[in-house]
């Protein structure tokens, strides 16, 4: 049994339910143990820090204390929101860097009979623990009904592979793991150019106009490449698109009908769970239509390699990742 | 016997002076060292200028003086001046102690307090030192003739042809099938536009058939020993399956072999070969050589059509590696550097976007001889692009990737705008943080390329993607960027990106280093032995860098400082001898117990271990008297002239002021 | 010619540079900031999705810092247009933390009272108080109370949406308080008296 300290987040009762249910649904054929960190409070989203620095941390601190007690077994938090996971993570990272700050937030945290030591705990987003502890082999050896047919973007959204202290993933700009992950899953992925692009985070709450437009540049995209659905990793992600699209629509006169699930719902599909047990329907433009799909054989082609002829074009380099890089310096 | 100790306080003008009080340092060592046998203290504004120097020497010989103690900067800069002053007045000058009182005193203080009482507790540990210190002769030995080159580049060739010319021999060891290095691949070189074959070819060629140069291509150093004058490499020759005495260099064998590979190093992966190849037609030796991993026989056990075809007999499939020694006297390194491998800065897309190149694969399209010969086309092989965007500073001045500048992008970023103007009539866009154009007829180079229209935008470009915005972007690499000049962001659309990629050291530059006993900067580039009066020296008597191994820089610097190197090494043939500092560490025979704990950690592999003896043993000539092993042995067996522990505990209590009298 | 205003003709005449102003930011940011490395190069503002909207780009704001020049920076809309995204903080190549930075430079705004859009900081400052007293974060309440006084004719449009997700179960009509928000609520008050300033 894999045991992990478990960080939900606001969200995850409320808009991001869908994204509960289906997680709940995983952790068993899985063999994860999530324990919920007894009594946490609100991460203070993009909000808090804004306004009041000591403060905004000490917020965020007082889950990272109140987690080390709880730590019997392991030492690793798992955050399924990516905001959340960033500020836990920012927030052990630069209590470290900045001694001072440190100091300053366990003397708050005194005051409520708290304290936390930065670099205690590891701080890991969902995924991570399912592509890097589970493994994709594992999850692969799971599928019983392969999403084939089902063409899907994998979208990291910004908080999660940035600024990554903890050199966590694959690339900062065009990380593999959500594809990794879905190919895993048997789905057909596309390779989406925007992936760790910009949801508008709180934008569509303070200036609706630049939020509408980021959320634009990722659906039309997304439709360019002719995706049934995107699949996303975090709460706030899920809903600026999901629950503003129509808004975006309204706002640019488009048409656009991007279902947006959460990449757990993907697995729970592929695991041969039931659509109703993962939250699917609870999206607001639904994937319906998208998950027709499903099951419907598409057979992939592959041409075979030609030799050269006189304008034919030249090789392309091999892609690069940072593992790769790191397995050299190892070297 | 009490000593007669003289100790002179430098100010250094300010350097000194600013931050530590010379004239009571001074007066202090006069009365509270004089218990130690200090009889003169004194201070001066300049002790290295000649007069300062005749003091010291005049000191010695009125006053007697037994001992000499110089507090001044690093031992690393003046120790030679002062013991060489001691020499001229009859004492023997390891008998002579610098105290820095600069680079570890006045220059990482600033309060003078402070500074003052270091001083003192530096200049008392190496008056206490001094005392413990012994008379040693230097020892002289014979310089081989011989010298090694390793690296046939540009700097290397020009090393190789000074000293060949000069009449001595030369061993050039190049890894490649063929001499040239980079500059081989280039078209034209910045700033007068001069086809890189046609100035390169003539050197490689003089340096082919030079009777004082014994070219060995397909070849690497795999051992160094030995010391300035007398060095044993041993060098591997690697199979080459083509006899080089019978071979004429005809070509046939590569036309018929039928296995084409992908040209990852000559053609920058844009172009094939053969397995059995000479990469260029202009290689040097121009006899090929068979890559076995691809060759259809080593694989598979039949084809030799290599073989059949070869007029002269020469594919000889049963050659071996060869282990080459050769004694050489000195050393010049010309390793030259790798090109960043831009596919780590994602958010350009190398690897990932077809139409975003490298500059080496730039040079490659623009060349008469390259794949395309010298069409610039995108990754199709045919289209010719509308537009190119040239993006500077790729995995340079950017601490995420290499902290440096790689010097040659921004003039080479230049020289691409020039040729894909004037071969295709695009718009060409030079994206770049600033301009650094410096050098002779550098900046007029940019003048020439503004007047031709290309468009500058001053800003590091943000990303180039493929997701296309609007209509007009569709299909193009869309390069976002704000152009720091305008305060605006901009998204401009290209058919072609070309990355200027920067330079960095050879990913084995640390191994080499090592192995030839030198060290590298943080960075990894070769360390000279000063940055700016002996940029071609190093640490290592007798071995050199030059060129890029250095750092990185153009053509015409990489060939300065092969010369500079060659005259270098033609002073030390023609002193035809060369004194070796005396300070070394010995092992006693009676207490090493033959643990062999020091013999890996010598970097200069001076220790072996004797087995009839069952101990190891020092072999003077290679020791640089570093004091490694001196602190590592377990059994305290060894000790060292000039740190021996009784200098060493000597100059501790000095340090710490227990050598001074409490009344 | 045209006439310049009284208040332009004063914001030039009194205008004093501050040098201090550079310093004062980086030590109120978490983290080291690295804002006196910043090369001017630009990344940041090409990185940036939102830049259009800026009055400045991220990097002529840390131009300006350097110059001293408080009041337009803390007037200035980009700290609230930044939407976290990071970009320019990992490809920036000097390794600022610009985006601690926009965190910094609002918090002083607020201080200040000198922003000019009030959306923004209420928003925080409504989220703010929601978590101050309940511990959780509350989304009806917090959407209904900020579009009712920065987007009043939004709302019927938004109607649809938040209909669905109330319907839907996606947005809690009730807020759910934390077990020890007094612990809390301590915890924040001794925050609020401590500052970074070194
Ligand atoms: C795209 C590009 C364009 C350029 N254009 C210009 C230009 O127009 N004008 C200009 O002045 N400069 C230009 N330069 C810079 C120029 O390339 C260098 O200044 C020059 O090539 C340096 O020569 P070098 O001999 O030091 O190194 P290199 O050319 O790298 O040669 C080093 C040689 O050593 C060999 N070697 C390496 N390691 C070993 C080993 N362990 N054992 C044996 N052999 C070894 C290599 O195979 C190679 O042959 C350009 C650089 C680039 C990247
Ligand atoms: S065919 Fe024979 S002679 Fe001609 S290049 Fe090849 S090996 Fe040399
Ligand atoms: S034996 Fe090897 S090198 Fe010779 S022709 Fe065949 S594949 Fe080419
Ligand atoms: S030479 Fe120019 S392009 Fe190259 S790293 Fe330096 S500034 Fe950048
Ligand atoms: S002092 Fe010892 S370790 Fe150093 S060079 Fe001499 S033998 Fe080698
Ligand atoms: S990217 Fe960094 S160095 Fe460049 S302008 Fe922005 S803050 Fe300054
Ligand atoms: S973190 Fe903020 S300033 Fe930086 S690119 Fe994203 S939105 Fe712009």
């Amino acid at each position: 049994m894999n045991k992990y300290l478990l960080y939900p987040g606001c969200s995850m009762d409320s808009s991001a339910k869908a994204y509960m249910e289906s997680l709940n649904s995983i952790v068993e054929p899985l063999d994860l143990h999530l324990e919920e960190i007894e009594d946490w409070n609100c991460c203070g989203a993009t909000e808090y820090l804004g306004i009041n620095l000591i403060p905004a941390y000490s917020l965020i601190a007082r889950n990272l204390a109140l987690a080390t007690k709880q730590m019997n077994g392991t030492r690793t938090v798992v955050a399924p929101c990516s905001a959340c996971y960033l500020n836990l993570a920012k927030a052990d990272y630069y209590m470290q860097e900045r001694p001072t700050l440190g100091a300053k937030v366990n003397e708050a945290l005194a005051a409520g009979g708290l304290e936390y030591k930065a670099g205690t705990l590891d701080v890991r987003h969902l995924i991570d623990i399912l592509v890097y502890d589970v493994g994709l082999e594992a999850i692969r050896s799971k599928v019983v009904r392969p999403l084939s047919g089902l063409k899907v973007v994998p979208y990291m959204g910004c908080m999660l592979p940035r600024p990554d202290y903890q050199h966590r993933w694959s690339d900062h700009e065009h990380p593999t793991e959500l594809d990794d992950l879905l190919r895993a899953l048997g789905a057909d992925v596309i390779d989406y150019p925007l992936t760790t692009e910009c949801c508008g985070g709180h934008m569509t709450q303070i200036g609706p106009e630049s939020a509408f437009e980021l959320i634009r540049r990722l659906i039309s995209d997304a439709s360019e490449r002719s995706a049934h659905m995107m699949v996303t990793v975090c709460p706030m992600c899920q809903m600026n698109i999901d629950a503003y699209q129509n808004e975006t629509n309204h706002f640019f006169g488009t048409n656009y009908h991007m279902p947006v699930l959460f990449f757990t719902q993907l697995m729970g599909l592929a695991f041969g769970k039931e659509p109703g047990k993962l939250g699917i329907g609870l999206e607001l433009v639904s994937s319906r239509n998208a998950l027709a799909n499903l099951g419907i054989e598409v057979p992939v082609t592959q041409e075979p390699a030609a030799p050269r002829k006189k304008d034919e074009g030249l090789p392309m380099p091999r892609r690069w990742t940072k593992h790769e890089g790191r397995k050299e310096e190892m070297k | 016997m009490t000593e007669r100790i003289g100790v002179y306080v430098c100010h250094c003008g300010t350097n000194i002076a600013g931050t530590v009080d010379v004239v009571d340092v001074a007066n202090w060592a006069a009365e509270k060292l004089k218990h130690q046998g200090v009889v003169i203290a004194r201070e001066y504004k300049f002790m290295c200028s000649s007069l300062g120097q005749e003091l010291i020497e005049k000191d010695i010989k009125e006053l007697g003086l037994t001992r000499v103690v110089v507090a001044a900067c690093s031992p690393h800069l003046h120790e030679k001046t002062f013991r060489t002053a001691a020499k001229n007045a009859g004492l023997n000058p390891y008998l002579v102690e610098l105290a820095s009182i600069r680079e570890q005193v006045s220059w990482v203080h600033s309060n003078k307090t402070i500074g003052t009482a270091k001083s003192k507790a530096v200049v008392s540990g190496a008056v206490s030192r001094v005392i413990e210190n012994a008379a040693l002769e230097e020892i002289k030995v014979p310089i081989n003739p011989n010298t090694l080159v390793v690296g046939g580049g540009i700097a290397g060739i020009q090393s190789a042809l000074e000293i060949a010319n000069a009449g001595f021999h030369v061993y050039l060891v190049e890894r490649e099938p063929s001499i040239g290095g980079h500059m081989s691949q280039f078209d034209k070189t910045f700033p007068t536009l001069d086809c890189s074959a046609c100035i390169l070819t003539p050197r490689m060629v003089e340096a082919g058939t030079h009777p004082n140069i014994t070219l060995l291509t397909w070849s690497e150093v795999t051992n160094v020993a030995g010391y300035v004058g007398n060095f044993h490499v041993t060098i591997k020759k690697k199979a080459r399956f083509v006899n080089e005495e019978l071979c004429t260099g005809c070509g046939i064998c590569q036309e018929k072999c039928p296995k084409k590979v992908i040209d990852d190093v000559y053609e920058a992966g844009l172009g094939y070969r053969k397995a059995v190849y000479t990469p260029f037609a202009q290689a040097v030796p121009n006899f090929p050589v068979m890559d076995k991993e691809n060759c259809t026989y080593f694989i598979k056990g039949t084809c030799k059509a290599c073989e059949k075809f070869c007029p002269t007999n020469a594919i000889d499939f049963t050659q071996q590696d060869q282990l080459i020694n050769v004694d050489v006297g000195n050393i010049i390194l010309a390793t030259g550097y790798d090109l960043f491998d831009a596919r780590r800065v994602s958010s350009y897309g190398y690897g990932r976007l077809p139409n975003v190149f490298t500059s080496i694969e730039f040079e490659r399209l623009s060349n008469a001889a390259g794949p395309t010969s010298g069409n610039i086309v995108l990754r199709d092989g045919k289209t010719t692009p509308k537009s190119v965007g040239i993006i500077h500073c790729v995995g340079s001045r950017d601490k995420n990737f290499n902290n440096y500048c790689s010097v040659i992008c921004c003039m080479q970023g230049l020289k691409f705008a020039h040729l894909v103007h004037e071969r295709t009539g695009a718009t060409v866009y030079n994206f770049y943080i600033d301009m650094r154009t410096a050098y002779k007829a550098y900046d007029e180079f940019y003048q020439r390329v503004l007047e031709e229209g290309t468009l500058f935008v001053r800003g590091k470009v943000a990303e180039v993607t493929k997701a296309a915005r609007k209509e007009s972007e569709k299909g193009k690499l869309i390069i976002q960027v704000e152009d720091t000049l305008a305060g605006k962001q901009r998204r401009i659309p290209v058919d072609m990106v070309i990355l200027s990629s920067g330079l960095q050291p050879r990913a084995d530059s640390k191994e080499v280093g090592k192995m030839f006993g030198i060290s590298c900067s943080m960075d990894g580039w070769f360390t000279e032995r000063h940055p700016k009066l002996d940029p071609v020296a190093t640490m290592t008597e007798g071995v050199f860098i030059v060129g890029c191994a250095q750092g990185p820089k153009d053509i015409p610097s990489s060939v300065a400082q092969g010369a500079a190197a060659a005259a270098r090494v033609l002073d030390k043939i023609l002193q035809k001898e060369v004194m070796l500092e005396p300070i070394k560490a010995s092992i006693n025979k009676e207490t090493c117990s033959g643990c062999r704990i020091c013999n890996g950690l010598c970097p200069f592999n001076a220790i072996a271990y004797i087995e009839d003896d069952k101990i190891s043993d020092i072999n003077p000539a290679l020791c640089q008297g570093c004091g490694t092993c001196v602190a590592a042995c377990p059994a305290g067996a060894i000790s060292g002239t000039g740190f021996s522990d009784a200098q060493i505990m000597a100059q501790i209590d000095g340090l710490l002021l227990r050598n001074l009298i409490t009344a | 010619m045209p006439q310049m205003t009284d208040e332009r003709v004063r914001a030039g005449m009194n205008r004093e540079e501050d040098l201090s102003l550079l310093h004062e930011v980086s030590m109120k940011t978490a983290g080291v900031s690295h804002l006196e490395m910043c090369i001017q190069c630009g990344t940041c503002g090409g990185s940036c999705p939102v830049a259009e909207d800026m009055d400045h780009t991220p990097r002529m704001l840390f131009a300006m810092l350097r110059a001293g020049i408080r009041e337009e920076v803390l007037r200035s809309n980009t700290p609230w247009l930044c939407v976290s995204c990071y970009h320019c903080v990992v490809r920036c190549p000097q390794e600022v933390h610009i985006a601690d930075v926009m965190y910094t430079l609002k918090g002083m705004a607020i201080h200040a009272k000198l922003y000019t859009d009030s959306t923004a900081p209420h928003f925080s400052q409504t989220f703010v108080g929601m978590v101050e007293t309940f511990g959780r974060g509350y989304e009806l309440g917090l959407a209904t109370r900020h579009y009712l006084r920065h987007f009043p004719l939004r709302l019927p449009g938004m109607m649809p949406m938040g209909f669905g997700m109330i319907t839907k179960g996606r947005m809690a009509i009730i807020p759910k308080k934390i077990k020890h928000i007094d612990q809390l609520t301590k915890i924040l008050n001794r925050a609020k008296q401590l500052e970074l300033t070194s």
